[in-house]
C-alpha cells in the first residue's frame, strides 16, 4: 500500500460568509478577497506541512493544478514539486498529478519541466496526466472544450516521445507542429516517469489507462461512498479487457482526520472540514460543463462528471446539464441517493456520515481505510491530511499520527502485490548531497 | 405548419441535412445557436413566397462532422461546401442568425460574387472589450432560455423532446449543437471577421431584437461601418437573440421586403 500525501494548497481565509456573498470559488472568484502578504505564510505553511510529511514518512507527497481557484493555490505545481525536489525526505517519490497537458502549447514545456524534475529528484517523479477541469481548462485558461480531449491525447503522445526518442524528431500533429524536438534535460527514470491519470467515470479513459499501463486515479472529494460505483466500474472494465487486478493500477483520494479519539477528531477538524466543503466547493454552475467537455460516448453511459455534481450541489442553481441524458437524470441540488449518500453535506455530521471524511482515532481510522482500500480495491492512496482552513500546527498532527500511528496498521495491505507504478530513482549513494553546504559539486 | 422536404448531402465525407419547403426564389437560412431541431413557423412564412432551403451546419441538428475541423479556413470551406451542395452559392439571398450569421457574412467576404443579398440577424464573429457578447455557453440550464429568447417558452419548445423521439439521442444532439457552436466560437464569439466585412460588398440587411441579451447593440454599427455593401439596420421589438422565434412574421416580412427590393 502507498501511502501518497496530497495537497489542494487552499486559501485558507476565505470569509465567513463568502457562500452567502459569492458565487463561486472558481473562475471568477473575487480577486479583492486575495492578500498576497497572507499568500506568503499560506505558500510557505503549506510546503513546510508537505515537506513534514515527507520526514515522517509518507511514500509520496502530490501536488496538482488549478487556476483562478481559491481552494488551489498551484497554477504551477511544478514550482512546488521544485522546490521540494530539492528540500524534502529524498525517499520520498513526488508526485504531480499533474500538468493539464492540453493547455500547453507546445506540449514540449510539460515535458522539459517534468524531465527537469525527474533530474533535481534523482527520478522520484510520478507524472500526472489530467484532462483538467472544466473550469481550469475552459473557463480560467480559454482552452475549446470541443478540441480539449483532441489536444489532450496529441499533447500525451507528444510527451511521451519527447522523452523516449533519442533523436531529434519533427512533430506534425493536428494542433502542435515543431520543426525540432529536442528536450533537453531527459528524464532520469526509463523509458519515463510512471504516469497516473486522474479521470472521471469515463469509461474511454479506463480502456485508455488500462491499454497504456497508467494508473487510473479517481479523486473525489466526497469519499469513498461516491467512489465505489465509479470504482467497480474501472474494475469490471479491467476484467472485460483481461487485465489482471493488481490494486496498483489505481488511486483514490480521501479526506481524513486522526485524533486521539473520536470525540477529540470532531472537535478538531469539524472547522476546516466545513470550511471546506462551504466555501470552497462553491462552484458556479455556469463553469462545470463546458459543451463538448463530456464525451457523447460519456453522454450515453449517463456518467456524470463530480465536478457538474459538485456545482449543482454548490449553489442556487444547477449545471447546464439539461441537455445530457445521465446527467439531467442524476445529481440535483437536493439528491439523496437510495442508500442515502448525497453530495450536498456542509455540515460536519453529515460530511462525516456520507463518508468524505473519515475521522476517529489511529485504529478507527485505519479499520475504516482497511475495508474501502479492499472494498474499492486500490494500492495508491492520496490523503488529504489538509484540508480547508485547517492550521499548520494541526496538519502536521494529523500528518505525524496518520504516519505514526495509522499507516503501519496497514503494512500488510497488498503486499502480495507488486506496484509497477511507483518512481525508480537513482540509488541514494549516487545521488547528490544536496543539503551539505561543503560538498563538492555534484558537476565534479 | 406541414413538414419540409428533407434530404442529406455529404460534406467532408459526413452527411448533413437540408430542409427545403416553398416555391419560387431560392432563399436560404443558416440556423442561431442550438440550430434547428424542429421546423419553425419563421421558415413557414417565408416558404410561402419563396423556396427555403435549410443546410445544417455541422454538429447542429440534422448535421454531422464539426470535429472534423479545427480552426476557421477549415470551418469555412466546409460551409462554402455545405451551401454549393445545396445550391445556394448561385447569386441567392442568404438568411443567417447568430453564428449562422457570421459565417455567411465570412462566406460573402471570401466570395463575393456568390451572394447576392444577405440577412444577418444578431451575427456573432466580433467582440468589443467594451460591451462584451454574452457568454452562452456559461449559463445554468434555465438560464439559456432567457439569454435567448424574449419568450423563454419559445427556446424551450424548440429543444423540447417530441413525442416518440429517442430519449437518448435527442438531447444528445441538443448539446453537440453546443459544443459545434463553441467548436467555431470559442471562447468569445470572435473569429476576427471584422477585418473581412469590408469584402462583403452585396446588400445586407441588419437586424436585432430589442431585448438581444446576447449581441450588444452597438454590433450592429460595426457591421454596418464596416461592410461594403449598402446595409439596413432595423431592431425588431419583443425580440430577444433569436428573433426570428420571437416575431416570426415581424422578421420574415422585413426580409421579404428587403429581398424584394
Amino acid at each position: 500500500m502507498k501511502h501518497c500525501w496530497f495537497h489542494l494548497m487552499p486559501y485558507t481565509e476565505l470569509p465567513d460568509d463568502f457562500r452567502d456573498k459569492h458565487e463561486s470559488v472558481w473562475v471568477d472568484i473575487d480577486s479583492k478577497l486575495f492578500d498576497p502578504e497572507r499568500a506568503h505564510h499560506m505558500y510557505n505553511d503549506h510546503l513546510d506541512e508537505m515537506e513534514f510529511a515527507a520526514d515522517v514518512g509518507f511514500d509520496a507527497v502530490c501536488v496538482n493544478e488549478h487556476h483562478s481557484n481559491g481552494y488551489g493555490l498551484m497554477p504551477s505545481p511544478n514550482l512546488m514539486l521544485a522546490s521540494l525536489a530539492r528540500r524534502a525526505n529524498p525517499n520520498t517519490a513526488l508526485c504531480v498529478l499533474g500538468n493539464s497537458i492540453a493547455l500547453y502549447n507546445p506540449p514540449t514545456r510539460v515535458a522539459e519541466e517534468m524531465a527537469m524534475l525527474d533530474c533535481i529528484s534523482g527520478g522520484r517523479l510520478i507524472a500526472g496526466f489530467p484532462v483538467g477541469s472544466p473550469m481550469d481548462t475552459c473557463y480560467a485558461y480559454g482552452q475549446n472544450p470541443s478540441q480539449l480531449r483532441e489536444r489532450y491525447a496529441e499533447a500525451h503522445d507528444f510527451i511521451k516521445k519527447a522523452w523516449t526518442d533519442p533523436e531529434t524528431f519533427s512533430f506534425n500533429g493536428r494542433f502542435n507542429q515543431q520543426r525540432y524536438v529536442n528536450i533537453w534535460p531527459r528524464p532520469v527514470q526509463k523509458p519515463h516517469p510512471p504516469i497516473w491519470v486522474p479521470g472521471g467515470g469515463s469509461v474511454e479513459t479506463w480502456r485508455w489507462c488500462a491499454e497504456m499501463e497508467y494508473v487510473y486515479c479517481y479523486l473525489s472529494y466526497y469519499g469513498f461512498q461516491a467512489a465505489k460505483a465509479t470504482m467497480k466500474g474501472f474494475w469490471d472494465e479491467m476484467d472485460r479487457l483481461g487485465k489482471d487486478r493488481n490494486p496498483y493500477r489505481a488511486g483514490c483520494l480521501q479526506f481524513v482526520g486522526v485524533a486521539e479519539s473520536e470525540a477529540q477528531a470532531k472537535e478538531i477538524y469539524a472547522e476546516p472540514a466545513e470550511y471546506f466543503y462551504d466555501r470552497c466547493l462553491r462552484v458556479s454552475a455556469r463553469f462545470a460543463n463546458p459543451p463538448g467537455y463530456v464525451t457523447e460516448a460519456t453522454q450515453r453511459a449517463g456518467v456524470e462528471s463530480q465536478i457538474a455534481a459538485a456545482a449543482n450541489n454548490s449553489e442556487n442553481g444547477v449545471a447546464n446539464t439539461s441537455a445530457l441524458p445521465g446527467i439531467q437524470k442524476a445529481q440535483s441540488i437536493n439528491e439523496i441517493r437510495k442508500d442515502g449518500f448525497t453530495k450536498n453535506a456542509r455540515e460536519f455530521d453529515a460530511i462525516v456520515e456520507n463518508g468524505y471524511v473519515i475521522i476517529g482515532s489511529p485504529d478507527q481510522v485505519a479499520e475504516q481505510l482497511r475495508e474501502i482500500i479492499h472494498e474499492l480495491r486500490f494500492g495508491q492512496l492520496m490523503l488529504l491530511l489538509q484540508f480547508g482552513n485547517m492550521t499548520k500546527e494541526v496538519a502536521n498532527n494529523n500528518t505525524k499520527l496518520y504516519a505514526e500511528k495509522v499507516k503501519p496498521l496497514l503494512s500488510d495491505v497488498w503486499s502480495e502485490w507488486e506496484n509497477h507504478w511507483w518512481p525508480k530513482p537513482m540509488s541514494l549513494a549516487k545521488r547528490a548531497n544536496i543539503n551539505d553546504a561543503n560538498n563538492t559539486l555534484a558537476a565534479e | 405548419m406541414t413538414e419540409p422536404i428533407e434530404n442529406y448531402i455529404d460534406v467532408s465525407g459526413y452527411k448533413c441535412r437540408v430542409w427545403s419547403k416553398g416555391k419560387g426564389d431560392r432563399i436560404g437560412f443558416l440556423p442561431g445557436f442550438g440550430g434547428l431541431p424542429k421546423w419553425i413557423p419563421f421558415l413557414d412564412i417565408l416558404a410561402e413566397d419563396y423556396e427555403v432551403v435549410v443546410p445544417s451546419i455541422p454538429g447542429f441538428p440534422g448535421g454531422l462532422g464539426h470535429n472534423n475541423y479545427d480552426n476557421h479556413l477549415e470551418w469555412l470551406l466546409a460551409i462554402h461546401d455545405l451551401l454549393q451542395e445545396s445550391k445556394l452559392l448561385d447569386k441567392t439571398t442568404i438568411i443567417g442568425s447568430g453564428p449562422g450569421a457570421s459565417l455567411c457574412a465570412d462566406i460573402a467576404a471570401l466570395w463575393p460574387s456568390l451572394i447576392k443579398k444577405l440577412c444577418l440577424i444578431s451575427p456573432w464573429g466580433i467582440y468589443s472589450d467594451n460591451e462584451p457578447m454574452a457568454d452562452p455557453w456559461a449559463q445554468r440550464a434555465h438560464e439559456v432560455s432567457e439569454l435567448m429568447c424574449d419568450n423563454p417558452e419559445l427556446w424551450n419548445n424548440l429543444k423540447s423532446e417530441p413525442a416518440g423521439k429517442n430519449s437518448v439521442e435527442w438531447p444528445i444532439e441538443q448539446s453537440r449543437a453546443l459544443e459545434a457552436s463553441a467548436r467555431i466560437f470559442w471562447p468569445l464569439g470572435n473569429t476576427g471577421l471584422e477585418k473581412r466585412l469590408r469584402r462583403v460588398c452585396c446588400p445586407v440587411l441588419l437586424l436585432r431584437g430589442v431585448n438581444d441579451k446576447v449581441i450588444p447593440k452597438s454590433y450592429m454599427k460595426t457591421f454596418s461601418k464596416n461592410i461594403s455593401g449598402q446595409t439596413t439596420t432595423k431592431e425588431i421589438n419583443q425580440a430577444g437573440h433569436l428573433a426570428e422565434l420571437d416575431q416570426p412574421d415581424i422578421v420574415a416580412k422585413e426580409i421579404m421586403s428587403f429581398v424584394s427590393l
